[in-house]
């Protein structure tokens, strides 16, 4: 190969018949993740299944959170959860642990999942018969931000031991996410956590933003975050006969 | 911003961008890609300077290594959801100069678009 331009010649003294030009790409970055992602709804959508992306800080409670969820709410739908972590099965685990169908997904040295791993991650999964797959991503408010998986909602768990100002800091997570989870309130007697800043600091980021207050660990306000979840099964799926699988 | 150990999203937008300029220049039976240009927005969350130090790592031993790389800059615009007001914005936390309101909607400045390419 012609070690000058790279071309397959092996006559190193040839000219070449090319000419410079410009042409049209007009391409976005995201393109290739936003295509494999719209396949990945179109195929949710025709699985009648509600899908979320749980994006925070690492240590919010993001797995704990999942785990009291499956925990109280198993018996009535039919979850499956991907764990995305750099490193490690123990999240996955856990999950293994309340039975519920899980896959990990180890990243490695990336910073987040994308669109591709996630239609690879479900292909052991029943879909037909799950009702929602919760996407635990990795713990990170930056990059995750950018990349669509399919999901219907990305759900964003900010816990009070944590800065009221995550909003401003992170601003490009809030600004995608539909629904801010403020998680570990039973913690609130002990912090200098502003809760009322924090949540208009999130408003202003993302004005349409709903926001729930939460304790995984003392079950305080989860009935609001179930009933959410409740009306989002049943905006995905309203064939499905009854409220339970009891 | 830091570079080294830490992972960058940065890095597989812009393996993203070598991967498309390799298969715009197959498809155009070029031998080498001379330069790139790309617009970022102020909004994306994307640092130029990471994409600029990755796509050296990325286009190595490829049709796009040594290429220029042009980064376009597209200023932020938000649209006041109180009084419909348009102003141009740098960063997700402005208020409405009109109004006051907190309640901006981006409606520019997210951009991440491979525009173009030169070719040889």
């Amino acid at each position: 190969m012609c070690t000058e331009c790279g071309c397959s010649s092996t006559d190193h003294s040839h000219h070449h018949e090319h000419e410079s030009r410009t042409i049209r790409v007009e391409e976005d970055l995201l393109a290739k993740n936003n295509r494999l992602a719209a396949g990945n709804r179109q195929l949710f959508t025709s699985s009648h299944l509600l899908v979320l992306n749980l994006v925070s800080s690492p240590g919010s409670g993001k797995t704990s959170l999942l785990e009291r969820t499956l925990a109280d709410l198993k018996r009535r739908f039919n979850f499956s959860v991907l764990e995305g972590d750099q490193q490690t099965t123990n999240d996955a685990d856990r999950i293994a642990a309340t039975g519920v169908p899980v896959k990990q997904l180890n990243t490695g040295a990336g910073c987040h999942l994308d669109a591709h791993m996630v239609g690879h991650g479900v292909e052991s999964f029943d879909l037909a018969e799950t009702d929602i797959l919760m996407i635990e991503n990795v713990g990170n408010l930056v990059c995750p931000a950018a990349f669509d998986l399919g999901e219907d909602h990305k759900v964003t768990v900010l816990s009070v031991t944590e800065g009221e100002d995550k909003p401003l800091k992170y601003p490009q997570m809030f600004q995608a996410c539909d629904l801010m989870l403020i998680n570990k309130i039973d913690l609130l007697p002990y912090l200098n956590f502003d809760l009322e800043q924090c949540k208009a600091f999130a408003r202003q980021i993302n004005p349409r933003i709903e926001i729930m207050e939460l304790s995984c660990q003392t079950g305080a306000g989860m009935q609001q975050w179930y009933d959410w979840l409740m009306a989002g099964v049943a905006r995905k799926n309203p064939g499905r006969r009854g409220a339970g699988r009891e | 911003m830091t570079f080294g150990h830490d992972p960058l999203h940065e890095l597989s937008l812009t393996q993203n961008i070598v991967d498309l300029a390799i298969e715009y220049a197959a498809r155009e039976k070029a031998v080498k890609v001379l330069s790139i240009t790309l617009e970022i927005g102020a909004l994306s969350g994307v640092v130029a300077e990471a994409v600029e130090f990755a796509f050296d790592v990325c286009s190595k031993g490829t049709l796009a290594e040594g290429a220029n790389l042009e980064i376009r800059h597209v200023s932020g615009r938000g649209r006041c959801l109180d009084c419909q007001t348009e102003t141009e914005i740098e960063t997700l936390t402005h208020l409405c100069p009109h109004c006051g309101s907190l309640a901006l909607e981006t409606v520019q400045g997210q951009e991440m678009k491979f525009t173009e390419m030169e070719i040889d």
